[in-house]
């Protein structure tokens, strides 16, 4: 299990795919994610990296934080989180991590907090049908109705779907795929929606419920990594260069 | 500009780089509502591929980056047919300028209520990008 990383919500937008139909997709930014401390089974009792994102001004954490990210000499994060990892893919403190860490076509789960709505009805909420316009009705018309039986048993049930607070909850949304990563900005373009309002931080990690494909990195998509790559790039370059005029091509010959 | 109009802009930079480096160099003309114009569509049948035209008159434009798209209305049997086409779809093989027309509005409507002579739209023959080769077509 590799580790997974944090994000931040730009926006969505749409991409043409080969086909010419165009995918909704979600922006995602992580670039900057580091490695700040490592659990390990004989410190710890179980195995995870905590990863940071988004550096801030040292004078805007508090001494406490400041001395935890001294001890991983890293810049100071403005967000961390902890993520599980077996055993084979934990990760060396201050290590950084590119957006490559994903591959197109991979699908991933993305968590994040829900958009806000404060306190709503159960129409909303709950989408409950509400009561009629007319025949009678007054005043009640988005009311949920009753809720319950009679003496027997008394009283409402625990979990009854009732008006109150919705929104602004953990949510994860499994299985999206990923369409194009772009690693030199650290971008990642999700299909479909992810919780949360731009600007909010994300986790994404491997689906869990979808093998992850071959080509992904082990342990992780290191910028070490990355920047090896980057030497060997006029193979690497050349490769999808020569690939992206091919399709053009067949398609003049269909024509 | 932020980040993620950036990131449209390269997008709409890169879908036009590959469509002007196709056959016939296909930048999108300048065209406005009130303009004729022939779209040329890209229709896949089957396993292959063919280019269906669509003449009519633009309605309405709508400018959202790389979302922007533009309305085309026919009449087609008899029958009024508003199409609208992604501006900077791959799917598009060309938009030709047919015939600059006069008009006072940016959406147009106000046609879908109107049959023949009512729904006429003057040729606009002074004005904006007359002088120089557009619109030459």
């Amino acid at each position: 299990m590799r580790t997974g990383l944090i994000a931040k919500k730009l926006g969505m937008t749409k991409v043409f795919d080969d086909k010419g139909q165009h995918v909704a997709v979600t922006v995602l930014l992580m670039k900057g994610n580091q490695v700040v401390a490592v659990r390990s089974e004989e410190k710890n009792g179980y195995t995870a990296v905590q990863m940071g994102f988004d550096d801030v001004k040292a004078n805007r954490s508090n001494k406490a934080m400041r001395g935890h990210f001294a001890k991983a000499n890293v810049l100071p994060k403005r967000k961390l989180v902890e993520f599980r990892v077996s055993k084979d893919a934990l990760l060396e403190v201050g290590a950084e991590i590119s957006a490559e860490h994903f591959v197109p076509g991979q699908f991933v789960d993305v968590t994040g907090t829900t958009i806000g709505k404060g306190f709503q009805g159960v129409m909303k909420r709950y989408n409950f049908g509400g009561m009629p316009a007319s025949h009678g009705v007054s005043i009640t018309h988005r009311a949920h109705g009753s809720t319950g039986n009679r003496q027997d048993p008394g009283r409402v049930f625990k979990n009854k779907k009732m008006a109150g607070h919705m929104g602004q909850v953990r949510a994860t949304i499994p299985n999206l795929s990923i369409v194009q990563v772009d690693a030199e900005e650290g971008l990642l373009f999700v299909s479909g929606s992810v919780p949360g309002s731009e600007g909010s931080f994300v986790m994404v990690r491997d689906a869990v419920k979808r093998a992850l494909p071959k080509a992904a990195p082990k342990p992780a998509g290191l910028k070490q990594g990355a920047a090896q790559k980057a030497e060997k790039a006029p193979e690497a370059k050349a490769a999808p260069a020569a690939e992206a005029p091919a399709p053009a091509a067949a398609e003049e010959n269909k024509e | 500009m932020n980040l993620l109009q950036k990131v449209e802009a390269a997008q709409i930079k890169k879908l036009l780089d590959k469509n002007s480096n196709g056959a016939n160099a296909n930048a999108i003309p300048e065209f406005a509502p009130g303009d004729t114009v022939r779209v040329n569509v890209r229709v896949i049948e089957g396993t292959r591929e063919r280019i269906q035209a669509y003449e009519g008159l633009v309605v309405a434009r709508k400018n959202a980056g790389l979302n922007s798209s533009f309305t085309v209305r026919k009449i087609s049997l008899g029958e009024g047919v508003e199409r609208v086409f992604p501006l900077y779809s791959p799917r598009l093989e060309s938009i030709k300028l047919v015939r600059r027309g006069e008009v006072r509005r940016a959406k147009l409507y106000y046609l879908r209520d109107r049959r023949g002579k009512s729904a006429r739209i003057a040729e606009r023959t002074t004005g904006f990008g007359m002088d120089g080769q557009e619109g030459q077509e």
